[in-house]
């Protein structure tokens, strides 16, 4: 029963989150609100049994792809205008709603943590078997994956060489 | 408690909602961090619903496929961040209007 209540709460949050992030006007916001969205889906896996799938979520989404988002939005550059929202981004209205919601996410975090050994959930999929099926029957796959991420590296690359290139002539053609 | 597991059901429906948030913000925002941030929400719905069956069945299937979606989704953003860069040079602006005309 406390699993069934933990998990509506836990996708109302995630709800409420994602439909917040996506109607803010200000980037920033709009990122606090989805790293938010995507601890509850972390804590959603948790509960329907795949624990490897919650850690990958909250280092992997909430960590390293949000991080490159704040990176960009910090190499555009706003000026004054980043200043002046850097002061608003300290009053609590901004931040009081996602760090609620945060706090309801570790109650329910320390719940499961106490009320269940993890393998009395139903259906639980162990890291152990997931990396023996990973690099069993579907070492192709992983493959595949390593020369995506190859290409997506030598693309970004590229797009982003020539941005800080001219970047650096500009400043020196300033200096001079 | 363990006895008492999470309907299957419920967890699609989540996926979808979540899926229908995404799309709607993706029609509707002009910014172009937003159009990612919306392409972000679908790729983890999707991921969602991938896990939620292979738990079901208790397979590992399920999230073989999300650390699949979790690749495509790193190198997308990789690339979908570098043009924003280089969108943000050209137009001076993140608006995709701005940005709607080809060459040719």
């Amino acid at each position: 029963m406390l699993e069934l209540v933990l998990f509506y709460t836990a996708s109302t949050i995630a709800l409420v989150a994602t439909i917040l992030a996506l109607t803010r006007a200000n980037a920033t916001h709009a990122l606090i609100y989805l790293i938010l969205s995507l601890l509850a889906v972390a804590v959603i896996f948790y509960i329907i049994g795949a624990p490897f799938a919650a850690a990958l979520e909250v280092v992997i989404y909430a960590g390293a792809i949000m991080v490159l988002f704040i990176f960009v939005i910090m190499m555009l550059n706003l000026g004054d205008k980043g200043d002046r929202r850097e002061k608003q981004l300290l009053k609590p209205q901004i931040w009081i709603t996602p760090v609620i919601f945060t706090l309801v996410l570790l109650v329910e975090l320390v719940l499961v943590l106490s009320q269940s050994a993890p393998a009395e959930i139903q259906g639980l999929v162990t890291p152990k078997q997931v990396g023996l099926t990973l690099f069993g029957p579907y070492v192709l796959a992983v493959e595949i994956a390593s020369m995506l991420l190859l290409a997506g590296l030598v693309g970004s690359y590229h797009l982003g060489r020539r941005y800080l290139e001219e970047g650096r002539e500009n400043s020196s053609r300033g200096r001079s | 408690m363990g006895s008492v597991s999470i309907p299957l059901d419920h967890v699609l429906l989540l996926s979808a909602l979540l899926f229908i948030c995404g799309l709607l913000g993706l029609m509707m925002r002009r910014n172009i961090i937003f159009i990612l941030i919306s392409l972000e929400v679908m790729l983890n719905s999707s991921a969602v619903a991938f896990v939620a069956a292979g738990a079901r069945w208790g397979q590992p299937d399920g999230q073989i496929v999300f650390m699949l979606i979790l690749a495509v989704a790193a190198a997308e953003v990789a690339v979908g961040l570098g043009l924003v860069l280089q969108i943000q040079r050209r137009f001076k602006s993140l608006d995709m209007d701005d940005a709607n005309r080809m060459r040719g």
